[in-house]
């Protein structure tokens, strides 16, 4: 890799060694891809996907010990993932004591050594830190050190931005020395398509079973998606925005997908059309069928498969808040026509806490809170990842939740109407 | 035996007991449960993988064709090196994903531990290796199976 003069000094030690072993990192990095040089970051704020302070991984807050003693502060400031505990959120004793005295036990020490680093507010954990409500949009173009898998995608895809699916770590090192390697979706022959995808299904398909059967195919390719017009339109709106997230965090958590094109929205398929497409791209083909067949494929690993549901998530990625309008109306609906008040399985929606604060404003909160539904900024992952949440019955329309812990899917009609029937079951 | 040739990620020379995954290897799903509880053989917790599931990972030369899963896995690397918890090495038969290239490259340059590194090997190489054969890693890549 060619570094420039000032950069070499830095891998040399001119700034200190901490600083050279951040850039002595990257090189690596960049080396394993076939980077040939670095190029400076450009998008106003970074985004970390560490956000908990889990006492199994203490080397890392060792480790960020080190870069603020040597101070070596983010050059630019960061939003991060959602926490990982939330006391709105329905739990037992015993997992109240699990979470608190065994798992995040670092959280505190974790959050002030963030704020040395430079996060943004105190508010600004959600893994939708690019909603208008949070305020870390990238404009098209930019360069960025993120990570965090459907936060990444969105910002490749629905803005144009340009960012790899970096590890935790890896992206505040680039924030940290002002650049990253440029290779893979940072060049334009890294950003082609080599997969179309023909979408023929006789009505919109679900985002986050579209997402899922794409990356399961795809995997980290980049996919070129067609036939999603008549449904989404050609602006991207609050609604084929909302639609994205979850498409592309399923791509992204099912496969390993940091960038995909729709024809005609996102806005490189809008400029370039089918020259983004690779002379030897291959075609796959997705109809209502295969989208039952890529359902029908999910293990069940609850233990007892007919068990009632003992809790439901919504959110993962975070709800916008057209998305709370949306869900608040439909339960609200339901629950009507089966003359009920309540849900009948204990719900929480996530959105990040700057979505939930306009929530607040108007009536939205509190008429889902009417509902029973609890509303939280908790990482729905993270509460599942221990052995306790692990061993309930709990469903969710989250294809990423799915594949990473024991939560069983359901799509959104179907989580809709076991919520709101009076067996609180399919 | 048989002899591959890859390319180097992280240098180094080992010899270990080889421990095979046909499928993409999910790094947090495998570690977790093993750093979170302080599992002496760090063994795989990822109930998605038939091949390695309850088997003990520490000491052993990880075969597989890449990392799959949560963009942590690079930080679940780094933690399990910190910790002495890493396999003896890592020998991809694909060119090396960005989350598993980022916790190899975090181990060698930020903890005493050794994990030599080798991608690319080749379909061959994970159509060849067995659970329980011996590996024996060269510094210049060079990977035989016996």
């Amino acid at each position: 890799m060619k570094l420039t003069p000032e950069q070499q000094a830095m891998l040399d030690g001119a700034q200190g060694e901490t600083l050279a072993k951040v850039v002595k990192t990257l090189v690596m990095y960049g080396d394993a891809f076939g980077a040939e040089r670095m190029v400076p970051i450009t998008g106003k704020c970074g985004h970390t996907v560490i956000s908990f302070g889990l006492k199994a991984i203490q080397p890392v807050y060792d480790l960020y010990d080190q870069l603020i003693d040597a101070g070596l502060v983010s050059g630019q400031k960061f939003t991060a993932d959602p926490r990982p505990i939330d006391p709105a959120v329905p739990s037992s004793l015993l997992e109240d004591i699990v979470f608190k005295k065994i798992m995040y036990t670092h959280q505190k020490k974790y959050e002030a050594q963030l704020k040395k680093l430079g996060i943004t507010k105190d508010e600004d954990y959600t893994c939708t830190c690019y909603l208008d409500q949070v305020g870390n949009k990238p404009q098209e173009g930019e360069v960025l050190s993120w990570a965090e898998s459907s936060a990444v995608v969105y910002a490749n895809s629905v803005l144009g931005a340009r960012c790899n699916r970096n590890s935790g770590i890896i992206e505040l090192m680039g924030s940290v020395a002002g650049f990253v390697p440029e290779f893979g979706l940072l060049t334009d022959e890294g950003r082609r398509a080599s997969w179309v995808v023909e979408v023929r299904c006789a009505q919109k398909p679900e985002a986050q079973l579209l997402g899922s059967a794409i990356g399961m195919k795809v995997m980290e390719e980049v996919p070129y998606v067609k036939g999603l017009d008549k449904w989404l339109g050609t602006e991207l709106n609050d609604e084929a925005c909302a639609y994205l997230k979850d498409f592309g965090a399923a791509t992204a958590s099912n496969g390993a997908v940091g960038l995909y094109h729709i024809e005609g929205l996102t806005p490189e398929a809008k400029k370039q059309g089918e020259a983004l497409i690779r002379e030897d791209a291959q075609v796959y083909v997705i109809d209502d069928e295969e989208l039952q067949r890529v359902k029908e494929s999910y293990p069940v690993v609850w233990k007892d498969p007919d068990a009632a549901p003992v809790l439901c998530f919504v959110g993962c990625p975070h709800l916008s808040l057209c998305q709370m309008e949306d869900w608040c109306s439909a339960v609200e609906e339901k629950l009507r026509a089966n003359s009920m008040s309540r849900v009948s399985v204990p719900t929480v929606f996530t959105a990040s806490p700057a979505v939930i604060r306009e929530a607040e404003k108007g009536t939205l909160a509190a008429r889902l809170r009417s509902f029973g539904i609890v509303i939280s900024y908790i990482c729905p992952l993270m509460y599942m990842n221990n052995p306790l949440c692990k061993k309930k019955p709990v469903i969710t329309c989250s294809n990423k939740l799915r594949t990473y812990t024991s939560a069983r899917f359901y799509t959104e009609g179907e989580i809709l109407d076991i919520i709101t029937s009076k067996e609180g079951k399919p | 035996m048989k002899q591959f040739k890859g390319r180097v990620i992280v240098p180094g020379t080992c010899r270990a007991e080889a421990l095979v995954s046909r499928g993409g290897f999910n790094t947090l799903a495998s570690f977790q449960m093993a750093l979170m509880f302080g599992d002496k053989q760090v063994k795989c917790g990822d109930q998605n993988n038939a091949d390695l599931y309850k088997k003990p990972m520490l000491g052993k030369a990880l075969c597989l064709p890449m990392t799959i899963g949560s963009t942590t896995g690079g930080m679940v690397l780094y933690t399990a090196c910190a910790n002495g918890k890493q396999p003896a090495c890592m020998l991809f038969s694909k060119p090396i994903d960005s989350l598993a290239a980022s916790g190899a490259i975090l181990g060698d340059v930020w903890t005493e531990a050794s994990m030599p590194v080798v991608d690319m090997l080749g379909d061959e190489f994970l159509d060849y290796v067995q659970t329980g054969m011996t590996v024996t890693i060269g510094e210049d890549g060079l990977v035989t199976v016996e």
